[in-house]
Order: structure tokens, then C-alpha cells, then sequence
């Protein structure tokens, strides 16, 4: 075991030491595409990590012993991975790390790295230091040093990610061969991640290029178009894309035969940094940061062009632009909302009806906080600017049992499916014969 | 062609078949007692023979509990709402709003002007599973609960959130002798109020409406409080049971294959993921040792009859049993009874002592003592010489077992209490508030809606081969778990082996909240009716990792405890006060409920009177009704906030009204906002303090029913606004409070920041007024003049940046003004209490925890105490920022760590935290303000209100701090 350094607080920091060591260091699952990606980069950087893959009930049993009960799930199962991954033996817990992010801001998620360590102790692993993954400067670790570069490969590892969990939406469910889009996506994690390990893959051009590979990959699968119920993903961070937390919404829509869209991550960080600015609008303060944080706001924009460009070129439809999006809220909700996903929650629901998606889930934690203002609290001014928007709230949490919510999810897709069937039968009145576009293999 | 609709619901299995026309042709409707697959092969193999046609009918499948089994046997789900949409176009054309409960659901279907449905989300509250749970607290069938209903006078105010609550509002009514007529009205219009506010969510219920479901079939009382309450009249239609099956008949579209249908179900087991957990026991002989083990923990038994010596009675008249003892002055156990509760104490009571004088006529009873929720309408009953507080009563009684106990946790009908002690003293009191699932009525409630007696069902779960790990979650939770585990494969004996370990996982992770048995200490004594159950006890030994004590009397301790405290209490000289034969051959009680009408808690009392025509009024929070003069309010720090914020009153302007909600925030910002807008010109209109009644004007509104109570008031405030004429309503956005330098940040709670948002999108009449909701940034002074100008300027006419400028002046220096006041007064009680000597209490909450219809009149209760109440901010602001475990970074929240810290260094200071019930962010607060006064060897209390508070369980809290300390 590495010297145990201490900050002046009584922080357990992460020391060079560590690193030279070869910590393993531990990251949990969200956005398994994005994560798996991101993990990759940061062995580029020397560093020996590696995603929990781990699922089951024990890991929220696991948890709810470790962390106040009334914690929001996501704590529940981010500590409860952990944990039951320290526990498992299957670690040297004296050489190893955990990472996690800490989004800073008004929300109790700021605190899951706390909950995280007070549980630690607990578990009787005062030893294993906490590494944050944050992009405010929260808490820094002489082993573990974000750099610009390393940021814009994460960022590329991000943007790869949103990339392909947008096509496999497209494709998956309207491919003729059972599995060409899951083969696409081992493909192109192993090649990115080789790519991103040899130091490449994270210019504008280089990003651009690949970008375009992906695309012109999934142009390639046969396809057979026909009516299917368009459900539309959102929701808090975590449930909204992690399986664990959301008893695998994706896959249970997959089944029921629906094509999903879950908006990507990529907005979700342009929202962060673009709440600083608001703040600036809106209370005042330094003109200097606001000069740096809108330069950065303007280079993920241009990241963003990339998908977008790419995914036309193609033939796909591209992720809503986040200024859209933004431009989509305006007078519903306030740019000042920026606790936990904040407007853009509100707004990804706009953007979703608009673009066909009217069918939506709103996944939350049950009890949370951000989610009773822009989640279930726009829920009515959306019906009432779009009165097809057909949405279900759904809540997650250890004691919420699967039937109810998928129960739950079925009515809303009831209520969808009767009105595809009208849709597609007055279209068929009108075309008088039933479509089958078949893309031609080029 | 015939078409055939299944309704697998929740407790019940509905089947129909339809002809060509629709037309009814067979109906049946029968409970499957969880027993699914079973009832469903069954039926299957029943509608083969007695439908004709049967075999070439289109079929499909509804109800929450059928999915799985469906689409395992190739059947088409219907999903059950739609169903009975499709079922209500096809059979009651025009209908606008389907009103159904089904057993754990409750749905509002709007058919006409923009189709909605809508269904209850993870909370079960006002279903039939609720009304079931009630008619068994009140020991009646449903059908009389109807019956009691028409008779009833009154209606109590409960919550119907979660039969959970609803239980601890009902208790304490039964206990004071609450009439049950009045119970099951006011059990029904719970209902009514939880469907409308958690399912209507702003849509008005109007035009032609059809009640379907158990409920509103079955209990004609309950179809008309909807129809009071929605001012109509509805239609409750023949077959209104069978509604989703029809309407899954309706949609039927394929035939089936029976064999293989009927061989599919009777194969089926469900995919959800359970963990199993290790056996209790893994043979026989292990469970025999164990038993040999516990019996050893044993009471000195004597004979009452015959007995001579000196003899003392201990009454504890708990939520749900009433036990009784007769002990002699060792502590030898002469007599007991352990009897239901059945609603009402006070007959039981008297029976118990009857018995006594009936065994032994010549009994010399020195003393006697009464503890729990019935204790002070015993006490003034049966003239019971002492009452103790029941943490007092366990102790006692522990102790007798084990002197140097570490650690007593008694688990009872619907409560958990538990203490560790120290130094021979309580050091640490945990019950549980918000949640009963921990506790023996949990398991009692499973065994019967499963078939089986409490006791039977119990000891199916010793040699479980696999144990279900339910995990520890609320009863209607659970219920769906245990289908899900049944539909699994799960036997009857892991499941009640599962819900053993919940009851244990409940009490240890929710409650107590421990992670290793280290915490509690070594020398546990478990006690209380649901560790009598050897299931229960052994997952407790599992789970701590250590083994226990259980004394043989477990389910008597409190009334063994009680005894022995009337025996140390005992002089030696003087007689029981207890009636004796003569006067209990005369007794009588009658009940009578008024309103106190004495301040605006407007309590409801309930006067007891008694033969001799003694009175006992219960009910109220403080002395005033019984003594009939005001409290003393000058030590109340809650009651001075109230009455300064009550003097900013209306200035007439030339600007016109604005309306300021009086909630959330606001109860602290009131003195900036309101001398902001008079200086500007506005004549600033406060909503009055919150009522019930406000309340129930805004709940339709409110879109979230897991959101604080405090939230939900603020629809009722805008309401208000509204409906008094205000056209110009001030409710500002603000991620940031004040910075007052004891945290990391300054933010306010997401709800408290950004309340405005929801106001605005879900209330219908916000459209009819101007709404300033901005988002404004007070915690800069010198850019909010600005900002906050450029903002009004959208809204009003020849607003001035100087104007402003001067208004933001004056309204930062009465802020300051205001603060200094309350901090000053509160410097002041502190200072009079120390010279008189009074203890003091640091009521931790937030400033809208002023609202006497939040804090239900709390403050007035500890006051009752004889104890100085101050509030975290007047401490806070003595103090420096602390360094924390957690992210520290909410203004109201580092008072509350801050007041912790200063409650540490002062002897005669206790900190009771009050939470209100769904706030997220107390889950992190709570843990760290506990860590901070443990830490410097400080009890820490809390308590939890809601839209309903159990006064009794916060007395028991406060006076067990009191106590001990």
C-alpha cells in the first residue's frame, strides 16, 4: 500500500505514489458506450482503470446498508457498485482507487462523493481514496491531474459515444439481420478506444473522419422500414441512461417494439458549462471566466456540428443542436433552473415531441428534487403546447418493483399504438398501398 | 364470435365473454389469494367448459398482475387502463371522466377534450388496499365501515398518502376515543382527497362521470363523498366490476390454444431478479438450539390467586394490543393479559382489571403505571397512579433481565423503538415515524392476504430452503415484491421467511440505521409482540452477527416495565389510586368531539367523560382547552417569528396590489421583498397563514405528489392571491440565498429555488394574473438593483433605476433589521431561561417550519414541557463555518450544522431537528447533524411532519429526551 496523504480537511488525496503503483482504479457504470470509451482514454494517461460491469439486486441491498435510505437511488447504486466490488475480493483493496463525478451545484448529487466516503468508513475501507472527476476544481490529487488535453479526449470519447448510441436507435430496430448494429458498435468501442490509446482520435479532423466511418457503417446495414412507435428517453443523468438504475428501460422499449431516442451526454455537459454563463446574465460576476467558459461552450458546439454533419451526410436524423433545444424552452421554463438537469430536461421533452418523438418516458429517482420542477412539473405546459405529447413519469428506487413501472410504460405505449395505427391508416388512405422503403445495399 | 377478457388484478380475478353484439354472456369475479397462475390455469380450464364456444373465442389478458403471464402463454395484454377506456367508448358512450380504485391502483381516465390517463405512481395511498388495511385497524368488514359512515357527525383530517400514515392518524384518534363513525367517513374522504390531488393534477373533473372498481361498486359512501366533493353526481354502471375485462375482451383479436395455454401457465415462472438469501436454519436441531437458547431468558412466575402480599399493576396500552401485569414487589410476574387494542383501550382496560378483582378479591394494589399511546386517557380513567414515558417502561423492564444492557430495540404492532444506553441512562432514541414496515402489522397484514393466521405463516418461514431478499421497503412495496416473487417460483415458505428479514433489514437500515452490530453494542435485549416470532428473531441474530436476549414476556415488557417503575416509585405507605371494584362496577365513558376553536391550530378535541363525571380532553397541543388561558408564548421563539412577520402589514401605493404568497421562502424574505415593493410603490398583499383549507383550494394543482409538504401549501397561497382579487402576484426564481459564510455555497433547496417554475405551468388561473417569477439574485447586492430593474421594467410601466436603487437600500437594511430582532429575541430567551433555569431546545428547521399548519404546533407542544424553544438561526449566527462530512452548501442547511455545533458546547441545550417528509435533501443533512452532536455526546431527536403529524409519537420523543438528559 502507498503512504496515505491526507488534504487539510482529512481528505484521504490520491498522490503520484499511488499512480506509480498501479492503483486499480474503479469507475462505476452510467452510459455503458461513453463509458467504456472514456475508460480507455484514461489508460492512455497511464492510469490502471477499469468500469464496473457488475448489475444484480445485491448491489442495491448492498447500498441501502451503506447510505441513508432516503438518498437518491443513483447514491444508492453508485456506492452500493462499489462497495459490493470492494467486498467481492476480487480486489486488492489496499491498492485501489474509486473514481467518481461530481457535478457541483444546488443538487444532491454534488454530495455523492461524500455519501461515498462516509460509506467507505462504514464498510470499514477508510483506507480506499476517492478520486472526483469534476471540471469545477472541486478537489484536486496530486495522482490524478486533469489536463486540457486529457479533457478533450474525454470530450471526443463523449461525442463517439453519443454517436453511436444515436445510430444503433436508428438502425437497431429496423435492421434486417438480427445484430448487425450491436456488431457495428463492438467494431467501432474496440477500434475508437485503440484509436484514443494510441494518443489519435480526439482532433476536429481526425474526429471528423472517424464520425464520418461510423456513418457510412451504419448507411450499410439493410433495413426495412416500418411503422414503429417513436419513444423518446429523459430524465435525471443516471436512470436515464444506466440499466441498473432503470431496470433496462432501453431494452424493455427494444422489445416492445419501439424505435428510442435517448439524447446525449454531450448536452448534458453544455448544460453545465452554459449555466455558468446564465449566471453571469442573470446575477452579475466576472467577465474574464465568462470570456474562458464561452470559448469552450463554442468549441463543443463545433464537436457537436461534427455529429450532426456527419449523420445528414448519411441520411440519419441527427441529435437536436443544444442551441435548439434551448431556443425550444424558451418563455416554458427558466435558463436560471439549473439544479440537476435542470431546463434541459424540459427542453430535451420539447425537442423530442417535436422531432416525432411524442411517445416519452420521464425516468427520475423517486424523490427528485430537480425532477418535481422540470421533470414532472412541465409535464402539463408541454401537453398544453403539444396536446399529442403522450408522457409517462416513472419513478426508480430500490423498493419500486419492475412490473409496476413497466405497467406503467405499457399504458402510455397503449396509447401510442392506437395512435400510430390511426396515423398509418389515414396514410395508407392516401398512398392507397403500404410503403416498404428497403435500403439498397451500397 | 365469442370473445373472452381476463382481469388479473392485484387481489382479484374477473373473467367475462361477449357475444357479436357485445352483449354479456358470462361474468365471474373471485379473489386468488396471490395464488395466480394456479387461479388462471384453473380458470382457464373452467370458461373451456362452461363458455360454449370457448375454444374458437377471441381472448386476451388484463390487470397488473396478468403481464407476465401473458405474454408467457402467447395471450395479447391489454393494458388495463386502456381496457377500460375501450370498455367505457364501447358500453357508456359520452362518458367524460372514468373514476376506478382497484385494489392497489387508483386511475382517472379524462375521455372527452384531450384524451389523459392517469394512475397512481409508486404510492398506493387511497386505494382498496388502503380502505382494507383501515377496516382492519377499526376491526370491522368493509361492509360496515360503509354503514358507520352514513352515521358518522365529523370528518378528522387524515392522510391518505399511505395506509401507513393514515394508521398513525387513525391510532391516536382511537386511542383518545374518537368516535369509529366519524373514522370511516373521515377514512373515505381520505380517499376522495387522495385521488383528487394526486391524480387530477390540475384538470378539472367535470361532465358525465362513471365509478368503477371494487371500491366504489362496494361502498355506496365512499361514491358519495366524490360526489360531493367534485359538486356531481356519478354514474356507477351494472358490471362495473368487470370493466377492464371487458374492454380486454373488447380488444381481443386472436384465439387461443388451451392445452397449450393452460400448460404454459401451469410451467410459467416470472423473470424478475430476486436474491436469496442464506436459511434461517438449516435443519431441525439447529432451530431446537436455538429455541433451548432463548428460553432461558425467563420471568420469576408467581399465582395471583390467593396471593397476599404487596402487588403492583402495569398498563400499557400500545397502538395495537393492550398488555397488562400484576407483579409483587420482586418483580415475580403474577398475572398478565395480552389483548387486541380493537380501537378502542379504555373497555379493554377495564376488563383486565376486572379479571384481577375477579381472580383475587382480596388484592391490596399498592401502585400502579400506565405507558404508551393510551397512557393519559388510562391514566385518567381508571385513576392510574403514575404515567411514564414507554423508552422509560422498555428500559425498566430490560434491565431486569440484563442490568449492564447496551442496547434494547422493541418492535411492536406498528412502531420500532429503540435505545442504546449508556451509563445505565438512554443515551440514543430511534423510533420510526414516517414508516411502519419494520413491524409486526406488516407481517400480520401479508399472512392474511395470503390466507394464513399471523402465527402459522410465521413459522412456515423457519426452514425456508431460500429466503426471498425482499429488501426493506414500504408494505405496498412489498406487496408487489411478493407477487413478483411468487410469480418467480418463490414458495410460500421463502416468502415469509423473506418478510421476516424485511421486518429486521427495515428496523436496522431505515430506522436505526446501522451498518454493524458494533454500533449498537454487545448486550442487546429484543423485545415487543413481533420478536415473539422466532423467524424474526433468528434474521435479527443473522443479520447483527450476534446473539441476543428475548425475554419470554417480549410482548409484555412495556406493561412489565411500567409495574416495576410503580414499584420504585413506591413509598411504602400509601394506596393505589386505581378504581377499586366498586368503582369499576360503576364505571362509564362517553365521547364527545368538538373543535377547540382557541388559536388557529383549531385542534380537534375529543372529551372523555367518566362516571364520576371527570373529564379528560385529548387532542389538543397545548394546555389551553383544559386550563382555558393562553399559553405562554415568551419563550417560544416560532410564536415571535410569527407575530413580527405579521406586522408588515399593507401600505397603500400608487402601483396597485401585488400578492406575496406567505410559504417556503418567503416566511424569510418577506421583511426584504415586502419594504422592496412598498417602496416602489406597491401595496404589498400577504395569503394569510395556511389553514387546512388553503391547503385543499391549491391541491388539484399540485403535479408532483412526492414533493414537501411545504411545496404543496404554496398552491393553495397563489389560490388564494386569486381568489381575492390579486391581478399582480410577486413570486420570484433564486437558485442563491444569502451568503451568511457557514458553508461551501449559498444555494437554496432546488424546490425552494425554482417553485416559481411549477407554480406557473400547473395552475390554471396563473394565466388570469401577472406573475413576476423571474430568477433574481438577492445574494449581490450591489448587481441586483440592476438586474432585478431590467426584469420589473418587463412587467410594469416607468420603473426607474434610481427607484430601484433606493427600494433594494431599504429592503437590504430591514432584512438586517429583521434578522437582528429575531436573533435578538432569541439571545433573550436564551439568557431568561439560564437564569430560571429552563432547558432549552434548538427547534432545527427551516424558516417556513414556522407555518403552524406545517409544524402543526409543535412548537406549542414543547413549550408545554416547561422548555425554551429557539430556533437554529439565532445559534447560528454565534458561530463560525465548521468543517463537515458532507458538501455544505445550502444557506438554511449550514444553520442547521452550525446550530448542531453550538447545541455541543452548551449543557443545557438539546437540538431537535424537525424534516418534512419527501425532502431529499434532510436524507444528507440528517445523518451529519446527528454526527455532530453524537460526536460531542449529544442525544439527537428528530422528527418528521408531513400533511399530517402523529402528535403522539413526538411526545414520546421529547419526553424521553427530557427524560434523559
Amino acid at each position: 500500500m502507498a503512504d496515505l496523504v491526507y488534504d487539510k480537511n482529512g481528505r484521504l488525496m490520491f498522490t503520484k505514489q499511488m499512480k506509480d503503483e498501479g492503483y486499480k482504479i474503479l469507475l462505476p457504470m452510467m452510459a455503458e458506450l461513453h463509458f467504456s470509451i472514456i475508460t480507455n482514454v484514461l489508460k492512455y494517461y497511464g492510469y490502471n482503470v477499469e468500469l464496473l460491469k457488475t448489475n444484480g439486486p445485491e448491489i442495491a441491498q448492498v447500498g441501502l446498508k451503506y447510505v441513508h435510505n432516503d438518498t437518491c437511488y443513483p447514491a444508492i447504486l453508485v456506492i452500493g457498485q462499489f462497495i459490493h466490488a470492494l467486498q467481492s475480493g476480487k480486489y486488492d483493496v489496499n491498492k485501489t482507487a474509486l473514481m467518481i463525478t461530481q457535478s457541483g451545484g444546488g443538487c444532491r448529487a454534488s454530495n455523492y462523493i461524500h455519501l461515498l466516503r462516509k460509506a467507505l468508513v462504514k464498510a470499514g475501507f477508510p483506507n480506499v481514496p476517492v478520486i472526483s472527476l469534476n471540471m469545477s476544481g472541486l478537489e484536486s490529487n496530486s495522482g490524478f491531474v486533469i489536463t486540457l488535453p486529457l479533457l478533450r479526449r474525454i470530450a471526443a470519447a463523449g461525442l463517439y459515444g453519443d454517436m453511436l448510441m444515436s445510430l444503433d436507435n436508428q438502425v437497431k430496430p429496423y435492421e434486417i439481420h438480427k445484430g448487425d448494429s450491436q456488431a457495428l458498435i463492438d467494431k467501432w468501442t474496440k477500434k475508437l478506444s485503440d484509436t484514443l490509446i494510441s494518443g489519435h482520435g480526439f482532433k476536429l479532423k481526425e474526429l471528423s473522419e472517424n464520425l464520418d466511418e461510423i456513418a457510412k457503417d451504419y448507411s450499410q446495414i439493410p433495413i426495412k422500414k416500418v411503422p414503429k412507435v417513436k419513444v423518446g428517453v429523459v430524465g435525471e443523468i443516471y436512470v436515464k441512461y444506466s440499466p441498473l438504475g432503470n431496470n433496462n428501460l432501453e431494452k424493455f422499449l427494444y422489445e416492445q417494439d419501439c424505435q428510442v431516442n435517448v439524447p446525449g451526454l454531450i448536452g448534458f455537459i453544455m448544460f453545465k458549462i452554459d449555466n455558468r454563463l446564465e449566471d453571469h446574465k442573470l446575477y452579475g460576476g466576472n467577465i474574464v471566466k465568462y470570456t474562458v467558459l464561452n470559448k469552450l461552450m463554442n468549441y463543443i458546439k463545433e464537436l457537436e456540428e461534427l455529429i450532426t454533419n456527419s449523420q445528414l451526410k448519411f441520411g440519419f436524423q441527427p441529435p437536436a443542436r443544444y442551441d435548439h433545444v434551448k431556443e425550444l424552452t424558451k418563455g416554458v421554463i427558466g435558463y436560471g433552473t439549473k439544479m440537476g438537469e435542470g431546463w434541459l430536461l424540459t427542453g430535451e421533452m420539447l425537442e423530442l415531441v417535436e422531432s416525432g418523438f411524442e411517445n416519452i418516458v420521464c425516468a427520475q429517482p423517486f424523490g427528485c428534487l430537480p425532477n418535481h420542477i422540470c421533470g414532472k412539473g412541465m409535464i402539463r405546459e408541454i401537453k398544453h403546447i403539444y396536446d399529442n405529447a403522450n408522457i409517462v413519469a416513472i419513478d426508480y428506487d430500490p423498493g419500486a418493483p419492475r412490473v409496476n413501472q413497466e405497467n406503467r410504460i405499457k399504458l402510455m405505449l397503449a396509447v401510442a399504438k392506437e395512435q400510430l395505427k390511426k396515423e398509418t391508416q389515414s396514410s395508407d388512405n392516401v398512398t392507397a398501398k403500404t410503403e416498404e422503403t428497403e435500403q439498397a445495399v451500397v | 364470435m365469442i370473445k373472452i377478457g381476463l382481469d388479473i388484478g392485484s387481489t382479484t380475478v374477473k373473467c367475462v365473454a361477449l357475444d357479436e353484439n357485445n352483449k354479456l354472456l358470462y361474468k365471474t369475479y373471485e379473489r386468488h389469494y396471490s395464488q395466480i397462475t394456479e387461479k388462471i390455469s384453473e380458470l382457464f380450464k373452467r370458461i373451456r367448459t362452461e363458455i360454449p364456444g370457448a375454444e374458437n373465442a377471441y381472448i386476451a389478458m388484463s390487470g397488473s398482475a396478468g403481464m407476465g403471464v401473458a405474454d408467457a402463454c402467447g395471450i395479447d395484454f391489454i393494458q388495463e387502463v386502456y381496457a377500460t377506456r375501450v370498455a367505457a367508448n364501447t358500453f357508456i358512450p359520452n362518458t367524460d371522466v372514468v373514476i376506478e380504485l382497484g385494489g392497489e391502483d387508483a386511475k382517472i381516465l379524462f375521455l372527452s377534450g384531450g384524451m389523459e390517463v392517469r394512475m397512481n405512481g409508486s404510492c398506493a395511498g387511497g386505494t382498496g388496499a388502503f380502505i382494507d388495511q383501515m377496516a382492519t385497524l377499526l376491526n370491522v368488514p368493509i361492509e360496515e365501515l360503509n354503514s358507520l359512515a352514513e352515521k358518522h357527525e365529523k370528518i378528522y383530517t387524515i392522510a391518505s398518502r399511505c395506509g401507513v400514515f393514515a394508521k398513525t392518524d387513525i391510532q391516536p384518534l382511537l386511542n383518545q376515543g374518537a368516535k369509529k363513525t366519524d373514522i370511516a367517513a373521515s377514512i373515505f374522504m381520505a380517499v376522495v382527497n387522495q385521488t383528487i390531488a394526486g391524480l387530477a393534477q390540475g384538470r378539472e373533473i367535470k361532465g358525465k362521470i362513471v365509478y368503477l372498481g371494487g371500491p366504489l361498486t362496494f361502498i355506496p359512501q365512499l361514491r358519495l363523498d366524490f360526489d360531493k366533493t367534485l359538486k356531481t353526481q356519478g354514474i356507477c354502471p351494472e358490471n362495473s366490476l368487470y370493466y377492464v375485462a371487458m374492454g380486454a375482451a373488447l380488444c381481443a383479436e386472436k384465439t387461443v390454444n388451451f392445452d397449450n395455454a393452460v400448460h404454459k401457465i401451469e410451467v410459467y415462472r416470472g423473470t424478475g431478479n430476486f436474491a436469496f438469501n442464506k436459511p434461517l436454519f438449516n435443519n431441525q436441531q439447529e432451530l431446537d438450539e436455538f429455541r433451548e437458547r432463548h428460553s432461558r431468558a425467563k420471568v420469576k412466575k408467581g399465582e395471583l390467586k390467593g396471593f397476599k402480599g404487596e402487588a403492583f399493576v402495569g398498563i400499557d396500552a400500545g397502538s395495537t394490543t393492550v398488555k397488562g401485569v400484576v407483579t409483587d414487589s420482586d418483580g415475580t410476574l403474577l398475572y398478565s393479559e395480552y389483548m387486541s387494542n380493537s380501537g378502542n383501550p379504555v373497555p379493554i382496560v377495564k376488563d383486565f382489571i376486572s379479571h384481577i378483582y375477579e381472580i383475587n378479591p382480596d388484592i391490596k394494589i399498592n401502585s400502579s403505571a400506565v405507558t404508551g399511546y393510551g397512557e393519559e386517557i388510562i391514566k385518567n380513567a381508571f385513576g392510574v397512579d403514575v404515567g411514564v414515558v414507554e423508552t422509560i417502561a422498555h428500559l425498566t423492564a430490560a434491565k431486569k433481565f440484563m442490568p449492564d444492557v447496551e442496547f434494547v430495540i422493541d418492535i411492536g404492532g406498528q412502531d420500532i423503538k429503540c435505545f442504546k444506553i449508556h451509563n445505565g441512562a438512554i443515551d440514543n432514541i430511534f423510533l420510526n415515524e414516517a414508516c411502519s414496515s419494520g413491524c409486526g402489522s406488516f407481517l400480520q397484514t401479508f399472512a392474511n392476504a395470503l390466507g394464513y393466521s399471523a402465527e402459522e405463516f410465521s413459522k412456515m418461514g423457519l426452514l425456508a430452503k431460500q429466503p426471498v431478499d425482499l429488501g426493506s421497503r414500504c408494505t405496498v412495496f412489498m406487496n408487489s415484491s411478493v407477487k413478483q416473487a411468487q410469480k418467480d417460483g418463490a414458495t410460500i415458505e421463502d416468502i415469509s421467511a423473506g418478510l421476516c428479514l424485511s421486518v429486521v433489514k427495515n428496523a436496522l437500515y431505515k430506522v436505526i440505521r446501522v451498518s454493524s452490530p458494533d454500533e449498537l453494542g454487545k448486550k442487546i435485549v429484543v423485545q415487543g409482540g413481533t420478536f415473539l416470532n422466532d423467524a424474526v428473531l433468528r434474521a435479527f441474530e443473522q443479520e447483527m452477527g450476534t446473539d441476543v436476549i428475548r425475554p419470554d414476556i417480549s410482548g409484555l415488557m412495556g406493561a412489565y416495565g411500567a409495574a416495576l417503575y410503580a414499584q420504585s416509585l413506591y413509598d411504602g405507605k400509601s394506596k393505589s389510586t386505581i378504581l377499586d371494584t366498586k368503582q369499576l362496577a360503576e364505571f362509564k365513558h362517553e365521547i364527545k368531539s368538538v373543535n377547540c376553536g382557541g388559536c388557529s391550530n383549531n385542534c380537534r378535541l375529543t372529551i372523555n367523560t367518566f362516571s364520576d363525571g371527570r373529564k379528560f380532553i385529548a387532542g389538543n397541543r397545548c394546555e389551553r382547552p383544559v386550563t382555558k388561558k393562553a399559553p405562554d408564548d415568551s419563550f417560544n421563539i416560532y410564536q415571535y417569528k410569527l407575530k413580527l412577520l405579521q406586522e408588515y402589514k399593507s401600505q397603500k401605493g400608487t402601483r396597485g396590489k401585488i400578492g406575496i404568497p406567505m410559504g417556503l421562502n418567503m416566511y424569510e424574505l418577506l421583511p426584504f421583498w415586502h419594504t422592496f415593493l412598498t417602496k416602489l410603490g406597491f401595496e404589498v398583499v400577504t395569503s394569510p397563514l395556511s389553514t387546512r383549507k388553503i391547503y385543499l383550494h391549491g391541491q388539484q394543482t399540485i403535479p408532483s405528489d412526492t414533493v414537501c409538504f411545504p411545496a404543496k401549501l404554496m398552491h393553495g397561497h397563489i389560490q388564494w392571491l386569486i381568489d381575492n382579487g390579486i391581478d399582480t402576484i410577486f413570486y420570484p426564481c433564486m437558485s442563491y440565498n444569502f451568503d451568511e459564510h457557514l458553508g461551501d455555497n449559498h444555494y437554496n433547496c432546488p424546490v425552494v429555488a425554482y417553485y416559481p417554475e411549477v407554480i406557473k405551468a400547473n395552475m390554471r388561473d396563473i394565466s388570469k394574473v401577472k406573475f413576476f417569477s423571474e430568477f433574481v439574485g438577492i445574494h449581490r447586492p450591489k448587481d441586483f438593483p440592476k438586474k432585478i430593474c431590467a426584469e420589473l421594467q418587463k412587467y410594469f410601466d416607468g420603473i426607474t433605476l434610481k427607484d430601484v436603487k433606493a427600494a433594494a437600500k431599504a429592503a437590504y437594511a430591514e432584512n438586517d433589521n429583521y434578522l437582528a430582532k429575531v436573533r435578538a429575541y432569541g439571545d433573550d430567551i436564551i439568557a431568561r431561561a439560564e437564569k430560571e433555569g429552563k432547558r432549552i431546545i434548538v427547534l432545527a428547521g427551516r424558516p417556513y417550519h414556522a407555518d403552524p399548519e406545517i409544524n402543526h404546533g409543535i412548537d406549542k407542544l414543547i413549550s408545554s414541557f416547561d422548555v425554551a424553544i429557539v430556533s437554529e438561526d439565532v445559534v447560528s449566527c454565534h458561530e463560525q463555518k465548521i468543517p463537515t462530512g458532507v458538501l455544505n452548501q445550502w444557506t438554511y442547511h449550514s444553520r442547521m450544522y452550525a446550530a448542531a455545533d453550538y447545541v455541543s458546547k452548551h449543557d443545557n441545550m438539546n437540538l431537535v431537528q424537525l424534516v418534512s417528509f419527501g425532502c431529499g435533501i434532510d436524507a444528507i443533512t440528517t445523518d451529519e447533524v446527528r454526527a455532530i452532536l453524537e460526536r460531542n455526546g449529544k442525544i439527537y431527536t428528530q422528527i418528521k411532519i408531513d400533511e399530517i403529524t402523529n402528535l403522539g409519537a413526538v411526545k414520546i420523543r421529547l419526553r424521553s429526551l427530557l427524560a434523559t438528559t
